[in-house]
């Protein structure tokens, strides 16, 4: 089956796609885009959150052939040359990477909650990002992470 | 070249922007950027034109003998380059840590369920997948040993050739027979569940046929040289034809100590001659690294009225599966710190590592000292609940100190502040009592926002707990570092380039191998060479040991090489100078300020120099008495833990943990408390969640929706205070920093619930069931009178 949709701005095409095949797997295997994990491919761990048309899915339950014709952004696509996005900058910052394996799921899970809550607080936090395993660093440097995004949009809207 | 005027000093942006990144400071990663853009090469992303996917077929028994294996339809299979046996394996079929004693494939017996039995290289995963599948294994199942207190037993089948005790370690101290006399005996029988490490990135490397016959392997691991020597005993190659060099690695936490993949890519490299990837999933990764080993434990100790512990007895069985791994180590030391860090001059102690037909088990951060810190913390606030003390109180009473003398009989010879650590702790707030009456945020309550509770039969409870671990490899191991540091000026600007083959797995080595070389060698740019077998041996990621020991020795290489420079220095300066150093790039003498740039003094020429580096040797103990000198350093923590439960459902919150750890010198303040927050969620998951269920040998939950690691939602805030007591005897004072969180983590978490509840606990993780239940399992049912509800 061939898969044709838009990625980062850009169109796409897979030829040769498996039934079966997640959109994950087309990413990471057929469109050179590796930069979504592969942690649990069960919709546990959050590692491959990814924007489709503008919404936080898991790509490991994505079917490829369900991405047809449609927009997809990954973490690859947040970074506008070389400038990273408030949230990639926090999330070095703040020491929230050590393994940096949850670290894009988490980028994206993280920007997709700034877009719709400018100031969230730590509970709110807690909840949006429940979806995303983090085995390395218990947490607290991700939270860090978000407050400072947080500060950061807010600083550049005020400015 | 004539010094330079005394009235130049140095210029102090320059200085304080060095300071700012060396060590002490707490520069950003050099490997953030990438990570955060997704462009950071994980041993999972690596990608080669023709390269062939690997998949593994595993035993589904865990116990059986193999009659016979027929690969034909698999191999015939369009799409498949390989189907390989042990028959394929060309040296050794036996690799291990400690102990070969792993099959390479299995030949006539798989000893537990996943074992590797073939592997298959097929141009598509899904195609290799089908095709191993079409491999008949034709085996006589036997019935599986899983039992490690009955594996001992006379009669049990012997699974390997020296039967099915791995190590016995024996600590005999003071008097025991007759056993002192003491006001109060407390005994208490303990266990701990099968934890996995549950690193978020998978296994997986990418092994490539080299011209020469040999094999390069890119790898997620923790040891490349370890690795390379199994691997090399596997092929029947000779090191210089097996390269490895390490990948992005997607956390370790001691479940990559062992090889998984390695040795079955490199042999399909070699049979195909095409690069071969393999790429475990999450289930295959449950069966493919080892576990943390499930204890059972009884302790009996025998104390004064005012809580001075006057002797200790203790039997511990670790479960180490089917095969050795670091099981020998790992008995060590659950033996050695089995105590806890107290003083107890009266020790009586037997720690059995043993193997079953059970998943096999080895290194996972804590290392022995996490199970027994289950135990000995327990019957710490058992003696308190039994006098009547003060639980803080009874462990300042037997506390550790410098000059203390261990179990194993060696003086502890650098600070130990154990009651300092708890004292700490004590004084620090409590977080606030939930709002009664009024009303409850749902999110703040065990179950959140499934809605199970608005506060009703919600009970807090406190814990504390201290733990201990031991830095380094121990018992007589050589335990070093190799490091290679070379200076040149490269565009003008001074440079260091540092090459060590110690594992980054995320800890943030790198990072630190950077700072080592800013403070030593005053340059501010320093490159981190790729992590490879082309340099020595930089010794295992694990034991908390490479800040330690590779820190160590790239310290010792600056060294070298700031000594060299200096004498050339001095040399064209025509004369000795005592207080030279290397500081923002210039040559700098305390009482004459800056003599030269160092750009000019190197010119056009590199420095480089290689060291070895160890730390003190240490000595095997005693296979009677377990007595000597053990352990070259221990490293401490202590915590506070807050937890609500809902006695009528049996949920768990934990509502804040509080540490407080020793780190001799925080080389790097947000890695010291990024490890310590990690451990300690680590520690929590054990105590509340995390366990690998085994039923007659077989995993039943081999996946993140059944075994299940905290979330966002489950670790609490954190309040972290970190002391720096240097130890005279390390790098900089340091003292290792990884393990320790997690092994006082998980046992205050676990007193903290026993408080809530008001019962007497014994084993980890905690279920529902337990707290609900009236003598489920081995919880027995005590002081439920104690219990004070609020809401
Ligand atoms: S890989 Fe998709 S949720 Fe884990
Ligand atoms: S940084 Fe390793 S899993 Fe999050």
């Amino acid at each position: 089956m061939r898969v044709t949709c838009t990625v980062n701005g850009e169109r796409q095409q897979a030829d040769d796609v498996r039934e079966g095949e997640s959109l994950l797997y087309v990413l990471r295997e057929r469109m050179g885009l590796p930069g979504s994990k592969n942690a649990c491919e069960q919709g546990e761990c959050g590692s491959c959150t990814v924007y489709l048309d503008g919404a936080p899915v898991c790509a490991c339950l994505v079917a490829a052939g369900q991405a047809q014709g449609r927009d997809v952004v990954t973490v690859e696509g947040l970074t506008e040359g070389e400038d990273l996005d408030p949230v990639q900058e926090a999330f070095v910052e703040a020491g929230a990477v050590q393994c940096g394996f949850c670290t894009p799921g988490l980028v994206v899970a993280t920007h997709d909650l700034l877009r719709r809550r400018r100031r969230p607080d730590d509970t709110e936090v807690r909840e949006a990002l429940a979806g995303n395993l983090c085995r390395c660093t218990g947490y607290e440097k991700i939270l860090d992470a978000v407050r400072l995004a947080a500060d950061r949009a807010a600083d550049r809207v005020a400015g | 070249m004539t010094p330079t005027p005394l009235s130049v000093t140095v210029d102090e942006g320059t200085r304080v922007a060095i300071k700012h990144q060396g060590i002490g400071s707490s520069p950003v990663r050099p490997d953030g950027t990438l990570k955060v853009r997704g462009e950071f090469a994980y041993a999972s992303d690596l990608w080669m034109e023709d390269m062939l996917c690997g998949v593994t077929l595993r035993s589904p028994h865990p116990y059986a003998r193999i009659r016979s294996i027929d690969i034909g339809e698999a191999l015939a299979t369009p799409g498949v380059y390989a189907v390989l046996t042990h028959e394929d394996v060309p040296g050794q079929n036996r690799y291990g840590l400690e102990h070969a004693d792993q099959p390479v494939l299995a030949e006539d017996v798989v000893r537990y369920q996943g074992e590797p039995v073939a592997v298959v290289a097929a141009d598509h995963p899904e195609i290799a997948r089908r095709a191993a599948g079409k491999i008949t294994v034709d085996y006589e199942v036997l019935h599986p040993l899983t039992d490690a207190r009955a594996a001992l037993e006379p009669s049990a089948p012997r699974l390997h050739d020296g039967g099915n005790l791995v190590r016995h370690l024996k600590i005999r101290k003071g008097d025991h027979d007759p056993q002192p006399e003491a006001d109060a005996v407390v005994v208490g029988e303990y266990s701990v569940g099968m934890q996995d490490q549950a690193f978020l990135g998978p296994e997986s490397g990418l092994a490539v046929p080299s011209g020469d016959g040999g094999v390069e392997l890119h790898v997620a691991t923790q040891w490349l040289h370890a690795d390379q020597k199994q691997i090399c005993t596997a092929l029947g190659l000779p090191p210089e034809m097996v390269r490895l060099t390490l990948s992005g690695v997607g956390g370790a936490f001691g479940g990559r100590e062992d090889l998984s993949m390695h040795i079955h890519a490199c042999l399909l490299a070699r049979h195909t001659g095409n690069p071969v990837k393999m790429v475990y999933n999450r289930e295959e990764s449950f069966f493919g690294h080892v576990h943390r080993h499930p204890a059972t434990m009884r302790y009996e100790h025998g104390v004064k009225r005012d809580g001075t512990i006057v002797y200790v007895r203790a039997e511990l069985w670790l479960d180490g599966g089917a095969y050795a791994s670091t099981t020998n180590a790992v008995t060590g030391n659950a033996g050695t710190m089995g105590i806890g860090p107290y003083v107890v001059p009266n020790v009586h102690l037997d720690c059995y590592g043993v193997y079953t037909n059970n998943p096999p088990c080895g290194a996972m951060r804590g290392f022995g000292a996490v199970q027994a810190a289950f135990a000995y913390e327990s019957q710490l606030d058992k003696i308190a609940d039994e006098l009547g003390l003060d639980p803080v109180e009874v462990r300042c009473r037997n506390a550790m100190e410098q000059g203390s003398e261990a179990p194993t009989g060696q003086t502890v010879d650098s600070p130990a502040p154990v009651a300092e650590l708890l004292r700490r702790l004590q004084a620090m707030p409590l977080p606030p009592e939930p709002a009664t009456p009024g009303p409850v945020d749902l999110r703040d309550l065990p179950g959140g926002v499934s809605n199970t509770t608005h506060g009703e039969g919600v009970v807090r409870g406190i814990g504390y707990a201290v733990g201990y671990k031991n830095v380094g490899f121990s018992e007589g191991f050589d335990d070093y570092s190799t490091a290679r540091v070379r200076l040149e000026v490269v565009g003008g600007e001074p440079t260091a380039t540092v090459h060590t083959a110690a594992a980054e797995v995320g800890q943030g080595l790198i990072t630190v191998e950077q700072q080592i070389c800013r403070t030593e060698l005053g340059v501010e740019r320093v490159v981190v060479h790729p992590k490879d077998t082309r340099v020595g041996s930089g010794g295992s990621t694990s034991a908390s040991r490479q800040t330690y020991v590779t820190g160590g020795a790239v310290r010792a290489a600056c060294r070298k090489v700031r000594d060299r420079v200096l004498g050339v220095v001095q040399q064209r300066l025509g004369r000795t100078h005592a207080d030279l150093r290397l500081d923002g790039g210039k040559v700098v003498s305390d009482a004459y300020g800056v003599l030269a740039d160092l750009a000019d003094v190197l010119r056009g020429e590199a420095f480089e120099e290689t060291v070895e580096w160890r730390h003190r040797p240490t000595q095997p103990v005693d296979p009677e008495t377990g007595q000597g000198f053990a352990h070259v350093q221990y490293a401490y923590s202590a915590h506070r833990a807050v937890v609500d439960v809902d006695v009528d459902l049996g949920l768990i919150k934990v509502v804040e943990l509080a540490c407080v750890q020793d780190v001799g010198k925080a080389i790097n303040p947000q890695a010291v408390t990024g490890q310590i927050e990690g451990g300690t969620a680590q520690g929590l998951g054990l105590a509340v969640m995390e366990e690998i269920v085994v039923e007659n040998g077989k995993i039943m939950n081999p996946s993140f929706t059944d075994y299940l690691i905290p979330t966002i939602l489950d670790m609490p805030p954190m309040r972290i205070e970190v002391l720096e007591y240097p130890d005279p005897h390390a790098p900089y004072g340091l003292r290792g920093v990884g393990e320790p969180p997690t092994i006082s983590s998980g046992p205050a978490v676990l007193q903290a619930i026993r408080a809530a509840t008001g019962r007497w606990l014994t084993r980890v993780p905690v279920r529902p069931e337990h707290i609900i239940e009236t003598g489920f399992g081995t919880a027995s049912h005590r002081g439920q009178e104690g219990r004070v509800e609020h809401g």
